[in-house]
């Protein structure tokens, strides 16, 4: 089978790369353009660490072809911090313990921040199954829900 | 210098809740994993398993696959080295199988290619000749005489004669006089039991990176709990000396155990020995489940006398495990944790452990002891209910102390078991109102903890900084600890140290990090390095103000004179003595190399309240409260973060997790839809307790903590859906249907 | 002479005793005369074996004193996960 050219944006910057017709978004991301922030923990969609920001919306990239791509802008975790400031989500979770292994940290974080944009003042209820689809095996969740409601109060007051 | 003073009670940056270093990679993901290095030429590995549970090896042909454009090397068994040592040698079998497919999902062949799709292609066209066998999956039908045989021969000499061949080893403890301890007994209840077997669910699937150039000279990454077993372990199975492999362990993303041992590495390795290219090999999520050790199930009879006013006359159990198709040692960790919390005269444990054709079963977080606590702690608490009285109360009335004669051998010296047990008395949440289909459960929990091999450098630099170069993975964030445990020490801040974790030839050997050993161990060897390099720079103070070594102290920081001819010198600073170091004799470092002992048995006690759903038998977890003896809480959030993480594994163990074979043998819930590991929306806070009974084996009173989190919630799990649903539970775990079935047979 | 405590499956194969008399004075020697006396023994002590010195788990450590003062119990070799 041919390959297939995709050109998109990822993180504002445009970017451009070479595809198998039935690749992954996630390995794309990962073995095509060197951006390894987001992690294949299933590739059924069950665990939520390769999850990215596509098009303004929350997905597995596992489960998105990386042909669907093109023309689309992508966020990745690379892209959450600000040059040398980091996004409170990031700080916060350091701050508060919010990661022990550290593997899913980077869909989570791109989940909590998709949570925050819709909805700035979720409640813990909220936030657990906002987050239900983001498997962590470490910390259980605790310190992640307490970190993100603390990144949601601060970002309120900001 | 005065350091034989060993214990260290005051501390300025022990205890307190200090960003870790490794943070912003994390959350920027920058870190890199094993799956996240790539090599010039790299190719892809791939593997080739058994669909069968079962089945003779006839012929595999990869002549096919090798004539495929792309194919760069295709290996089998045959091409890894012969280890003569039965452990190593297992390991081998189970990475590529030797003659027999022992278990679904067993490796058969790998080939390497230039894509992805080159190396699945490659796989399709080997072709295997099965001749298929009769097998077995459940441990109490691989005990029947007319079993299938797993593996001849493999019995060790405690198998009593007449045993099935799938019996491997069996064990024995206990002490006093049952039957006379039975006859003081006013109610015997005799209970049997079933746990699944659980995996430890680690997000990130084995991933390797291998070279081994043809000057037989290796580099292999991957995500490991110790690099250097790796090392050992593909030393072996390859035949490569060990100095020509060096082995960097990547971060890792979660091992609870499971990360112990080697699936793909010496694969890689093979596969790069003959291709003469990297090979990365990463597992596929099915694989990690069809193919990497789960831990034990197990099915067990617990019987315990009680008096009317609770006191335990006598009790005994018994237990078999099945490992899968090698022999495994995790019976004897059930049989002696058992009934470790319980000061009794009379205690008998019985274990054996079995072959079956599953996987092998791999380390899980406090290995043996999570199966056999549940049955010990469901039958105590039924006869709690039977006999009227509080829980608690008959857990203190009878609990290990100091001067216990444990079930397991020898007597116990200071343990916080007492204390925890107040603690969860004490605690709110024990008398807090329960409603409707609610019910409390309580658990206590056991673990041994070990020290081991460590061999920690420290470096001081001449900026006034320290380098700490450790050998252990760093799972849940114990760089932190160890930079913290060196700060304090030297005096100085927790910022101006680095920990880094380094590659196997660069510092000694270290044992694997596992057995709650780290924080323990390697921060023993790290503040004993601390005191070399502290030696040291008294010494060169001392030669600086032209005065005995011995008339200098370390404090806060600084070399300080002192004693009555020490004369009168400002304190020099660890940066201050840096800054000169070359001059006055050249680098300063500490070393310590130690197999350390005295780690400490660890105690914890869970409660939980749950409320069940009688139409649908759902459980719901109202709260849960954790209470365990941490020794010193070096980073509390950390430590916090083993209780949650342990309490919420075995959560979904008690709930919903479960390896479920089918008629053929074959696995059929090989992914997190069907393997439900629990997710955020299941959960509640999880409060936790952390008490501090220093540990006289370390110098700031260190107990591992990371094992005993996961074995109390199993029992407190049964016991509280037990008293919520009104029926008595004894098996594991307590899904939906299972429950909705005992609750309409109640 | 120094007492060992076996665990009971051991029993049988140290002449029926769960409590055994050995003449050493650190753990190497407690584990050669053990497999001398018992050599029934010697293939549970070379798979691995752990001791317990006053209630204090030892994996290895050959050269750990120990006296007739002390309590010593074999148990299996210590694992973790």
């Amino acid at each position: 089978m041919k390959n297939t050219h995709v050109t998109t944006t990822v993180n504002g910057d445009a970017v451009e790369f070479i595809c198998e017709p039935d690749e992954t978004l996630l390995d794309a991301l990962r073995n095509r353009l060197g951006l390894t922030g987001a992690k294949e923990g299933c590739g059924t969609g069950d665990c939520g660490a390769c999850s990215v920001n596509l098009n303004g919306r929350l997905v597995c990239s596992c489960l998105v072809l990386a042909a669907e791509a093109e023309g689309a802008q992508v966020e990745t975790i690379e892209g959450m911090a600000d040059g040398e400031a980091l996004h409170p989500l990031q700080r916060i979770f350091i701050e508060k313990a919010a990661l022990q292994c550290g593997i899913c940290t980077p869909g989570i974080l791109v989940a909590a921040k998709a949570l925050l944009e819709k909805n700035p003042d979720p409640s813990e209820t909220e936030i657990r199954y906002w987050l239900a689809g983001n498997l962590c095996r470490c910390t259980g969740y605790d310190k992640i829900i307490k970190a993100v409601q603390a990144a949601a109060a601060e970002m309120r007051s900001a | 210098m005065a350091l034989d003073g060993n214990e260290k009670r005051e501390f300025k940056v022990i205890g307190q809740r200090v960003n870790r270093p490794d943070g912003i990679d994390k959350v920027t993901g920058k870190a890199l994993f094993g799956a996240d290095l790539t090599a010039p030429g790299m190719l892809t590995g791939r593997i080739l398993r058994s669909p069968h549970a079962h089945a003779r090896i006839v012929s595999i042909d990869t002549s096919a696959a090798l004539a495929m454009p792309g194919v760069k090397a295709v290996v089998t068994n045959a091409d890894l080295a012969e280890p003569q040592d039965d452990f190593f040698r297992d390991i081998k079998d189970n990475v590529l199988a030797r003659d027999k497919a022992l278990y679904d999902g067993h490796a058969v062949a790998a080939v390497a290619a230039t894509s992805r799709s080159a190396a699945r292609a490659a796989i399709r066209a080997i072709k295997v000749e099965y001749e298929q066998l009769p097998h077995v999956t459940d441990v109490d039908d691989a005990m029947k005489a007319d079993a299938p045989v797993v593996q001849a021969g493999r019995a060790d000499e405690s198998v009593p004669a007449g045993s099935s061949p799938n019996v491997t080893s069996h064990f024995e403890f206990g002490h006093g006089d049952l039957e006379a301890g039975f006859a003081k007994a006013d109610t015997i209840l005799e209970r049997s039991f079933k746990t699944a077997a659980t995996h430890q669910g680690y997000i990130e699937p084995h991933a390797c990176l291998a070279t081994l150039g043809h000057d037989g000279r290796g580099e292999l990454w991957c995500c490991t709990q110790g690099q250097y077993n790796v090392r050992t372990i593909c030393s072996q199975v390859c035949g490569i000396e060990a100095t020509q492999l060096r082995v960097t362990a990547s971060e890792i993303g979660g091992g609870f155990g499971g990360k112990t041992t080697c699936f793909i590495e010496p694969v890689a390795l093979a596969l790069a020995r003959k291709s003469g290219k990297p090979v990365k090999i990463v597992m596929s999520r099915e694989e990690v489940f069809r193919a990497s050790g789960p831990t034990v199930s197990s099915s067990s009879d617990v019987k315990i006398g009680m008096t009317k006013d609770g006191r335990i006359t006598a009790a005994q159990a018994k237990l078999r495990y099945q490992g899968g198709a090698f022999p495994c040692g995790t019976v004897e960790f059930g049989a002696q944790a058992a009934f470790a919390a319980y000061d009794l005269d009379a205690v008998q444990t019985l274990g054996w452990n079995v072959l079956t054709n599953r996987p092998k079963e791999v380390a899980y977080r406090a290995p043996g002891a999570p199966m056999a606590i549940y049955a010990v702690e469901s039958v105590v608490d039924e006869l709690c209910q039977e006999l009227g009285l509080d829980p608690l109360d008959v857990r203190l009335k009878n609990a290990a102390r100091k001067g216990t004669l444990a079930s397991y051998g020898p007597t116990f010296n200071d343990i916080g078991l007492v204390a925890t047990l107040e603690a969860a008395k004490a605690h709110p949440h024990y008398g807090a109102p329960l409603g409707e289909n609610q019910g409390r459960g309580l658990s206590c929990g056991f673990w041994f903890n070990f020290g081991g091999n460590t061999c920690v450098s420290l470096n001081i630099n001449h900026d006034g900084t320290v380098g700490v170069v450790e050998g252990n993975p760093d799972i849940g964030g114990s760089r932190a600890s160890i930079s913290m445990m060196a700060a304090e020490e030297l005096g100085i801040g927790y910022d101006k140290v680095r920990t880094v974790i380094t590659d196997t030839n660069s510092l000694g050997f270290n044992d694997v990090t596992d057995g709650s050993r780290v924080t323990f161990a390697v921060g023993l060897a790290t503040i004993e390095a601390a005191r070399a390099a502290i030696r040291e720079m008294c010494k060169r103070a001392a030669q600086i103000w032209g005065i005995d070594a011995e008339a200098v102290v370390w404090e806060d920081g600084a070399a300080k004179p002192s004693g009555p001819n020490a004369g009168d010198h400002p304190p020099m600073t660890l940066a201050e003595i840096a800054a000169v170091m070359d001059n006055t004799g050249g680098p300063i470092a500490g070393h310590h190399e130690v197999n350390a002992d005295g780690a400490g048995v660890s105690f914890g006690v869970h409660l939980v309240d749950t409320e069940v759903d009688t139409e649908t038998g759902a459980t719901k977890i109202l709260r849960y409260t954790v209470f365990q003896d941490a020794g010193k809480a070096i980073h509390p959030d950390y430590v916090e973060g083993q209780m949650q993480g342990g309490a919420v594994q075995g959560i979904g163990w008690a709930l919903n997790e479960e390896y479920i074979y089918g008629e053929d043998g074959r696995l059929q819930n090989a992914g997190f839809l069907d393997y439900r590991v629990p997710v955020a929306s299941d959960l509640p806070e999880i409060e936790t307790v952390i008490l501090e009974i220093p540990n006289p084996g370390h110098p700031y009173g260190v107990r591992g903590v990371g094992e005993t989190p996961i074995v109390p919630p199993l029992a407190a799990l049964s016991n509280a859906v037990s008293r919520a649903a009104n029926v008595r539970m004894h098996e594991l775990p307590m899904s939906p249907p299972r429950l909705l079935k005992a609750m309409s047979e109640r | 002479m120094v007492k060992v405590k076996l665990w009971g499956s051991l029993r049988d194969l140290a002449e029926g005793q769960d409590v055994v008399d050995v003449d050493a004075r650190n753990f190497k020697q407690l584990l050669d005369q053990l497999e001398l006396q018992y050599p029934a023994l010697s293939p549970q002590i070379k798979r691995g074996v752990s001791l317990a010195l006053d209630g204090v788990i030892y994996r290895e450590a050959w050269f750990t004193p120990i006296s007739e003062d002390n309590e010593i119990v074999l148990m299996p070799y210590m694992v973790g996960g």
